[in-house]
């Protein structure tokens, strides 16, 4: 290692071994580097979230009684939970799955167009689908919740 | 190359190889397209969709065996990507081994009980 060599030049934050409260507070992501951990926050939420997904998907589907109890879970509400907090939990749902599926296809789309794999395009499609996921999301929650 | 065999042989880890990554992307694609054919079926049923369209949806048997391998793709996909953040953050082996049977637990129990539901009704 020179010494002499780096002496000179600015010091440049170092971050080694990030501590999650005094170094993520300031840490200034880029667009792709949010889709990233977006990607993998959101596919979380669905891993974590996937027996009330399969339940969504029984009660709804099973008979006329089941898809009534289905109903009345997001209407009335469930558990002690009021109709509006589950409302809040599909909401969570189909934010990460629209997050989950275009960074997914944005990685798809660079996997296979190695021209693509460039910091202009990076940014431009994270940029893209930060918009996209959540631009979808506000028009699917307003439906969910009766708006329109 | 590091000696990687005997006592020396590294036996956790992501393997290092192709085959999860291919499987991610290739499960990855076949869900996207199976999330194309559900939205379209849905978004060409005629009218407010209720119980029997819905259901209707899900009836054909070619809908029941593709939805199935859809779920034995989601079961292949999510544990590539939850083992993943657990090699990434979770750095005792103990806990980490504990992770990795939770979420293989959590997956076949839920992948399960989907296929029940897809071929009972």
């Amino acid at each position: 290692m020179s010494e002499s060599a780096t002496s000179t030049a600015k010091k440049r934050p170092e971050f080694r071994n990030i501590n999650a409260f005094k170094d993520l507070p300031t840490y200034r992501l880029p667009f792709a580097g949010l889709v990233s951990i977006l990607h993998r926050i959101s596919g979380a939420i669905m891993f974590f979230l996937m027996p009330f997904i399969i339940w969504m998907f029984d009660t709804s589907i099973s008979s006329e009684i089941s898809f009534a109890k289905f109903a009345s879970a997001f209407n009335v509400g469930m558990l002690g939970l009021p109709g509006v907090l589950w409302k809040l939990i599909a909401l969570a749902l189909i934010w990460a799955y629209l997050h989950h599926f275009i960074a997914g296809l944005r990685h798809l789309w660079m996997d296979t167009h190695h021209d693509a794999v460039s910091k202009e395009f990076g940014k431009s499609s994270a940029v893209f689908t930060l918009a996209a996921s959540i631009g979808l999301t506000l028009i699917l929650g307003a439906k969910l919740f009766g708006l329109y | 190359m590091s000696v990687n065999y005997g006592s020396k042989r590294i036996a956790v880890g992501a393997h290092y190889g192709l085959r999860d990554w291919l499987a991610q992307r290739v499960t990855a694609a076949l869900m996207a397209l199976f999330t194309v054919v559900l939205l379209a079926r849905v978004i060409l049923t005629k009218g407010p969709i209720g119980y029997d369209q819905w259901a209707g949806v899900f009836s054909a048997q070619w809908m029941k065996a593709l939805t199935f391998t859809v779920i034995i793709a989601l079961l292949y996909h999510v544990w590539v990507g939850m083992r993943d953040i657990w090699l990434d953050y979770i750095k005792s082996v103990g806990l980490r081994l504990t992770l990795h049977v939770f979420t293989i637990v959590w997956l076949l129990a839920c992948a399960g009980w989907g296929i029940q539901v897809l071929w009972r009704f």
